[in-house]
């Protein structure tokens, strides 16, 4: 990619905020991702990230503020202004969205290479020999047997499936990922594997991506920046390794303290 | 000469929040330059402040006051107020820093664990892998570990991982936090030659040893952080 594109926001969140009546889930967030760039959201549950990771991915209309996007043709357009049409072809193409639990993610009864297929015939793709290879490269690439291609996903286990939809959603090459807790729920052992493989796969492909974890190891390992939640604001933002190392808020300073040590 | 590091007036405080607010005052004051190709190694007592002024220098440990200037890419930097990206982007290009400890990730390969800063500097992976071994074989790391993950070698060979890592990649600026530590003499020879070297190419370094012998080998000139240290 050349260097100037990397000068430009990827997608720009302005005072964006949501509340539920009188509730209010997350307030005043802005910040800029840029190409490439991983962000980690951190926070305990019902700090808000959740609800920030919809409102940015346009599953949710904020209340207040906006989301900018810069589309493949280089213009910076509010989410909101975007006819369903356009966002769901964002959504086929443009991003992924990796949920935690995999069977929100896939189709659980149909084979492993139609659900990673499914997303190429979305955009246009109908070469069934293509489709294939094409899927069972990207098996191979998250390390899931071949011959397993034509399985359904109920017969994977929980770090296959969760590799699976990694597949699934990176197979249109995206240029943004949103993740929310992704290594959430598997084995430590699955999730040393699954996050080993998630780095690598954002670094070779240089894309940018949000992810929400509680887990702070797994920030340090994917994230170039970090933003802190609390009650639905940002309470503290930095380069990853110095929000960990030199918290200032005490807040953060109370979640890096609880890290057990291995 | 140019100063690739200008440091001026920077300072560093904690604040415990879990500890009711106690604020313990780490440097403040601090002010040194340093030049390319030039080795200077920080003195004084463990808790003097040695390792935060490094971490001050790499921009993992925030400045609370003061320019820590860098020279990146033909302009300056001030690291005390620069924005992630552009951290990050000093990192990758400018200042590269050995810990006392390998943060090692699961399942990487020694070999790609070396290669890696370099794959990330954009030279191709079978060169980047080729110049890892000669750089483990120079620190005596066996061939026939290169291929499993550091995390179950010994202290010693995994500083000496964490060496090759931090010394592969040509970069301007170099910072080494007891890199010779836990290394037995023979190796602890190696890592001066190392230094000798990248001295010679130019590279601006700073350097917390305690080892007298291996500083007196290495340091240009000594700053002596006890005077930047705040009095308890």
């Amino acid at each position: 990619m050349a260097e100037h594109d990397n000068d430009q926001p990827l997608l720009v969140a302005d005072h964006l905020g949501k509340d539920y009546g009188r509730l209010t889930a997350c307030r005043d967030v802005s910040f800029a991702l840029y190409p490439g760039e991983v962000l980690a959201i951190v926070g305990e549950s019902g700090s808000g990230k959740t609800t920030l990771l919809q409102l940015l991915s346009a599953q949710l209309g904020p209340s207040a503020g906006k989301v900018s996007y810069r589309m493949r043709d280089g213009v910076l357009r509010d989410l909101a202004a975007l006819g369903e049409a356009e966002r769901r072809l964002l959504f086929r193409t443009d991003w992924g969205y990796v949920h935690q639990d995999p069977a929100q993610g896939l189709r659980m009864a149909v084979s492993a290479g139609a659900n990673v297929g499914e997303r190429l015939m979305a955009v246009g793709w109908n070469h069934y020999g293509r489709i294939r290879d094409t899927a069972s490269s990207w098996l191979e690439r998250v390390e899931i047997d071949i011959g397993r291609i034509d399985d359904a996903p109920r017969t994977y286990s929980g770090g296959m499936r969760q590799r699976l939809q990694i597949a699934r959603n990176l197979v249109t090459e995206p240029r943004l990922v949103f993740m929310d807790e992704p290594t959430g729920g598997l084995d430590v052992s699955v999730q040393a594997r699954l996050l080993d493989l998630l780095r690598n796969l954002v670094s070779e492909l240089g894309l940018a991506a949000i992810v929400v974890t509680h887990d702070l190891a797994v920030a340090r390992l994917l994230s170039h920046r970090v933003m802190v939640m609390k009650g639905g604001r940002v309470i503290e933002t930095g380069l990853t390794d110095q929000v960990l190392d030199d918290p200032r808020e005490p807040y953060t300073q109370l979640l890096v303290s609880s890290i057990l040590p291995a | 000469m140019t100063a690739m590091i200008e440091i001026e007036n920077a300072a560093k405080t904690f604040i415990m929040h879990l500890q009711g607010g106690v604020e313990l005052p780490v440097v403040r004051g601090v002010s040194f330059q340093v030049r390319a190709g030039e080795c200077v190694v920080l003195s004084g007592p463990s808790g003097a402040g040695k390792s935060s002024i490094l971490k001050m220098i790499f921009g993992n440990y925030r400045c609370d006051g003061g320019r820590i200037r860098i020279r990146h890419e033909g302009t300056v930097i001030d690291l005390a107020t620069a924005e992630p990206r552009q951290v990050l982007s000093v990192r990758r290009a400018t200042i590269g820093y050995v810990s006392q400890f390998l943060r090692a990730v699961p399942r990487v390969a020694t070999i790609d664990v070396v290669a890696e800063p370099l794959i990330a500097g954009g030279v191709a992976r079978a060169e980047a892998r080729e110049r890892a071994g000669a750089l483990l074989r120079r620190l005596n790391i066996p061939e026939r570990l290169w291929a499993l993950p550091p995390s179950t070698f010994s202290g010693g060979e995994q500083q000496r991982v964490n060496i090759a890592r931090g010394f592969i990649p040509d970069l301007p600026i170099l910072l080494l936090d007891e890199p010779t530590a836990s290394l037995d003499a023979v190796n602890r020879s190696v890592v001066v030659e190392l230094i000798d070297e990248k001295k010679r190419a130019g590279v601006a370094m700073v350097a917390i040893v305690h080892d007298d012998e291996i500083r007196h080998l290495i340091a240009d000139r000594i700053v002596d952080v006890t005077s930047f240290a705040v009095a308890a």
